[in-house]
């Protein structure tokens, strides 16, 4: 127990003391917020679909703790080149716990960087049905974070430089991004597009989030919720089981 | 103390280290002596289980180090050839963390904390970021941290590696300290044949993955019939320059090291 709070003491310490990356990571979703909300968003209402900012929230939201989730699985690559996951990796403690005080720390900060993104969304005009929708929409918010961390965790034990790195991130995790259901509606979405989405993980967690915030979701939330729990599970044995296997 | 046999780890396309055995007596100071690419890092690696080798038998302290080795690590210190601290954390964060991952005592944590971190001078650093320290303040830091949990061996992978005569100096006496004091047992290795000639009990010799001499000093040299421990080396493991081949991992590791600078 005291291994894993270290280390996610540890993550938190890192990311306050980097304060240029807290901005620098507020910026991209600031970006689709302003470009496609204010950009796009009266064809969406003439569209018959209602304010775009409502149903575009929860997908910056969601790309928020996708793109720092990850991120944050994969220090684990940075751990390994400055050589700093030695030292945990000779340490007198089971592998699984190790892993697991890394993604919870990771876990965190992404939700601390999706917290202030929702903020930022709240600045712009987005209005939740309701306060009480909160704590719900923070559980949902926690599932993406912690099965995004364990999807990097996963990928940075088995590769280990900034190439794969890069590999993961543009093959997989924008993809995973767009083809989620974050910025557009799925109800109507073309078959194929919809059939994508359906094994997409973050289309639960981005519904989950807008069914909770707005009252409108496409899966409903019993399903998101189910679905993102067996997933997070799911991440966090395999990427547990593939830490465990890393060698130097 | 320790005790190898037959061990063999191959990547690959390529034996690193080739059925070796032998063993390190309790508090002796044992040396592994070889040119670049000869299996020191890899031995160092297996016997510390961040590898597992493909056969053969470790055994440290009397347990095996695949079946209990998390006991094993328990035992054991080890200095990294390339530093291994968070440089985004302070010199005693650094401690305190190694402290809770090895579980010492809570009460002991501070005395012990600030009783190494002042014999190494680094108490009044001890707010500081790593990553504002010089090489030698790593390597300090590096073996006060791996004394927190008072290991009965500690293997140290060219520790001296591009620090300067005094820092190597003092770390030579720290280190003999302990062997004589504690009786901690030592496992180094060195590139530097004086270091080893001045400190080490017995050396050993590896060569393309197999050991080819093992002895004292006195010994090596009556065999080679040299009169220092580096014409010893040479004749013992010939004259030509070693390239070291460089793999994804190295090439990495000079990039982490230009972007530490």
């Amino acid at each position: 127990m005291n291994c894993i709070y270290t280390l996610w003491i540890r993550q938190l310490r890192r990311y306050f003391r980097a304060r240029s990356r807290i901005l620098a990571s507020i910026g991209q979703p600031l970006l689709y917020l302003l470009a496609l909300g204010f950009g796009f968003g009266p064809i969406f209402q003439k569209a018959g679909q209602g304010s775009y900012i409502q149903f575009l929230a929860s997908g910056v939201i969601g790309m928020t703790l996708l793109f720092t989730s990850v991120f944050s699985g994969m220090e684990l690559i940075w751990d390994r080149q400055f050589g700093f996951l030695k030292e945990t990796l000779v340490a007198p403690v089971p592998r699984i716990l190790i892993m697991l005080g890394r993604t919870l720390g990771g876990a965190t900060v992404a939700l601390l960087q999706g917290l202030i993104v929702l903020a930022v969304c709240l600045v712009a005009g987005f209005r939740p049905v309701g306060l009480e929708s909160i704590p719900m929409a923070l559980i949902f918010m926690a599932l993406i974070a912690i099965m995004f961390t364990a999807f990097g965790t996963a990928f940075a034990s088995v590769i280990s430089d900034f190439q794969g790195f890069q590999l993961v991130m543009n093959l997989l995790v924008m993809p995973i991004y767009f083809l989620s259901g974050a910025i557009y509606p799925l109800t109507n979405a073309p078959k194929l597009l919809a059939w994508i989405a359906a094994v997409d993980p973050l289309s639960y967690g981005v519904d989950g989030l807008r069914g909770v915030l707005t009252g409108v979701s496409h899966f409903s939330i019993a399903t998101d919720l189910v679905v993102l729990v067996l997933l997070s599970a799911g991440f966090v044995a395999l990427g547990g089981y593939l830490f465990s296997k890393v060698q130097v | 103390m320790i005790q190898v046999q037959n061990l063999t780890k191959r990547f690959d396309d390529l034996v690193a280290v080739r059925d070796i055995s032998f063993e390190v007596q309790r508090g002796e100071i044992f040396a592994f002596l070889g040119p670049n690419g000869a299996g020191k890092t890899t031995t160092v690696n297996m016997l510390t289980t961040l590898l597992a080798p493909t056969s053969g038998q470790i055994r440290i302290d009397g347990l095996d180090l695949v079946k209990q080795s998390n006991e094993v690590r328990k035992r054991f210190g080890i200095v990294f050839q390339d530093p291994s601290l968070d440089s985004e954390l302070t010199a005693l964060e650094n401690l305190q963390l190694h402290c809770a991952l090895y579980s010492v005592p809570r009460e002991e944590r501070a005395p012990r904390m600030e009783r190494l971190l002042r014999l190494f001078e680094l108490w009044e650093r001890r707010k500081s970021y790593v990553k504002e320290f010089s090489g030698g303040m790593k390597r300090r830091l590096e073996i006060a941290r791996c004394l927190l949990h008072t290991p009965k061996i500690i293997f140290l992978d060219e520790p001296t590696l591009g620090l300067d005569p005094q820092t190597r100096h003092q770390l030579w006496n720290q280190v003999r300290k302990l062997n004589s004091e504690d009786g901690v047992t030592l496992f180094l290795t060195t590139h530097y044949m004086e270091e080893a000639e001045r400190v080490a009990h017995r050396i050993a010799v590896i060569d393309h993955g197999q050991i080819v001499a093992l002895g004292t000093l006195d010994e090596l040299k009556q065999r080679t019939g040299a009169e220092t421990l580096e014409q010893a080396f040479l004749a013992l493991t010939g004259a030509t320059i070693r390239e070291e081949s460089a793999s994804g991992k190295d090439r990495m590791r000079t990039v982490a090291r230009l972007i530490r600078r």
